[in-house]
């Protein structure tokens, strides 16, 4: 816990999620106070096992949960200093927070093109075919598929999914799991366009990965969480280092640790909590 | 055999036949987005074509005014039916909402006798001329215009859901609620608006009916013709619903031929597009473009 409690103390950060208690069907509580800063212009990225509560995180702050009977029932969610965790989700893609959710999910029976102009619906400016050619300039590959989203590879639908976002012109984007189901080049050139972006862009994201290797590097800093907590935290330096890190996500830690021998200790350190 | 009085007889199953589409592609879209089978399609009719004859009437409008504001109160009254009657439905089992929409049904029926009466009642004369000829067929203009209003309204709902944002809102409203939300779209009003539109578009339907044949009770039994032309053409398909149209339009003149000329029966006119129906639904449950895994209702 002492790790949590000493939190980065920079400026005031662009997203902060203050204790945060969610509830699924008035019951089922799946957060269990979570807290975590994203500064501005910085990559911060989520990780942990399945069910962890990454998704739920995500879906709290963009104001997905309540399409899914969830709640936040204790503590606060604020983004550019306007709380956001009673806000519909409509609104909260209008306050320039947008999320791309886990499995892509684009429009299938929609052109890719449609997708992209769908992306800009909560605009009303008239640069939105320059934002077109510039969502191309990222993944030309698009360009070149005029059928359905459906027929898209998987690769090629999370380009969309992140193309869609960017045509929102947001200030944040929560992307969930993007390289989920993509081969490993793949994942390699998804992790490199999103620091593009955030680089070109400044704009700042929220990552949540299962794919630690990956999304540490692509971070500045980064959370763990297990059980609904947040067990961890710490700048890319800092989790990369470790041990325990190094054990549970990248695969790697000191050869006796993972020898079979020392499994009792292997569960026994399984969770930090 | 009365070759003209056929060939006569399936024009006019045409022209019957894309009014039909109209109004199955409203039933189409609202059932499409809303996830919500209206019963009440065939009121929509009724209702905008008494509400344009009282502006005639009673208010001596001339019919272009008339036939406008009448567009502005059906879209006003069909957001409004959605906002208050049907959001407190959302969730609810399917059950309850068809009982919701036969409910409105039996209800506007009841309220439309009430206000205006039961006769049917004619429209003023709008058209100057009533028919002419072409290549020896008898065209009646008002069938002209029902043609061209038809026509007109299919090709303006081609172009809003392929090219405006509204448009493309709605489908991506009805291919997935949860996506649509996180793109910032409000489903609330997308639901609205859907109505808004069936309303309006229905309306029109209605009046351009009821400029050829009076206003009177039978304009609500379109509703429940449209149903033959959207199961045909699949509850979710759009095309569907306009093939389907034309196919029950043609379909109840020609049975109407042959019955008049050679069998006699009676009443197949009313009768024949839902044997059709049977029988295409034994073949091909989901209609002729419906998706696979639909619910059944």
């Amino acid at each position: 816990m002492s790790q949590v409690a000493v939190k980065k103390e920079t400026a005031k950060p662009l997203l902060s999620v203050n204790n945060v208690e969610v509830v699924y069907d008035e019951v089922i509580q799946v957060l269990r106070g979570v807290s975590l800063d994203v500064p501005e212009g910085e990559i911060v990225t989520l990780l942990g096992p399945n069910g962890a509560g990454k998704s739920t995180t995500l879906k709290a702050i963009s104001g997905l949960l309540k399409t899914e009977k969830g709640e936040v029932t204790r503590g606060d969610i604020t983004f550019m200093g306007e709380r956001i965790d009673r806000k519909n989700a409509e609104d909260v893609v209008r306050s320039g927070m947008f999320q791309v959710m886990e499995g892509r999910r684009i429009i299938e029976d929609m052109t890719s093109l449609e997708n992209l102009k769908l992306g800009a619906y909560t605009r009303n400016d008239k640069h939105i075919n320059q934002d077109i050619e510039m969502v191309y300039n990222y993944f030309p590959r698009l360009k070149e598929r005029t059928g359905l989203a459906g027929y898209l590879s998987g690769g090629e639908q999370q380009m969309l999914a992140i193309g869609r976002a960017l045509m929102a012109r947001p200030k944040m984007i929560c992307l969930d799991e993007p390289s989920m189901g993509l081969s490993p080049l793949l994942v390699k050139e998804v992790f490199e366009i999103i620091g593009k972006i955030n680089r070109d862009q400044g704009i700042t994201m929220l990552l949540v990965e299962q794919n630690a290797n990956y999304a540490i590097k692509a971070a500045d800093y980064g959370y763990i969480m297990e059980s609904g907590k947040i067990v961890l935290d710490g700048t890319k330096e800092q989790l990369l280092s470790n041990e325990d890190v190094k054990e549970f996500y990248l695969g790697g830690g000191n050869e006796e640790r993972k020898s079979f021998k020392n499994l009792k200790s292997y569960k026994r350190r399984k969770r930090w909590l | 055999m009365n070759f003209e009085l056929l060939i006569q007889l399936i024009i006019n199953g045409l022209i019957v036949g894309l009014l039909y589409g109209v109004v199955a592609m409203c039933f189409v879209l609202v059932y499409k987005s809303t996830q919500v089978v209206n019963f009440a399609q065939g009121e929509f009719l009724l209702i905008g074509a008494w509400v344009c004859w009282a502006f005639l009437i009673y208010a001596e409008l001339p019919f272009i005014v008339g036939f406008f504001l009448t567009l502005f109160f059906m879209a006003g009254f069909g957001v409004l039916l959605q906002m208050i009657v049907l959001r407190p439905m959302i969730g609810e089992p399917i059950i309850s909402v068809i009982m919701i929409t036969i409910g409105l049904s039996m209800f506007f029926q009841s309220l439309m006798k009430w206000i205006f009466g039961v006769d049917p009642q004619s429209y003023p004369q709008v058209f100057e001329t009533q028919s002419f000829e072409i290549y020896g067929l008898n065209v009646e203009v008002a069938y002209l215009m029902s043609t061209g209003i038809a026509l007109l309204i299919m090709v303006a709902f081609f172009l809003f859901f392929k090219y405006s944002k509204h448009g493309l809102a709605m489908r991506a409203t009805a291919f997935d609620q949860q996506v649509a939300q996180s793109l910032g779209i409000s489903v609330k009003s997308v639901f609205a608006m859907s109505w808004g539109i069936a309303a309006t578009v229905s309306a029109t339907a209605g009046i351009v009916i009821g400029l050829v044949n009076g206003v009177s009770d039978s304009l609500s039994v379109m509703g429940i013709k449209v149903f033959p032309a959207v199961i045909l053409g699949g509850l979710d398909s759009i095309i569907g619903a306009i093939v389907g149209g034309l196919i029950i339009g043609v379909l109840e003149n020609v049975a109407e031929f042959f019955d008049s000329q050679y069998f006699h029966i009676g009443n197949m006119y009313d009768i024949a597009p839902f044997y059709v129906l049977l029988i295409i639904l034994w073949f091909k449950p989901y209609g002729l473009f419906g998706t696979k895994d639909i619910e059944r209702i």
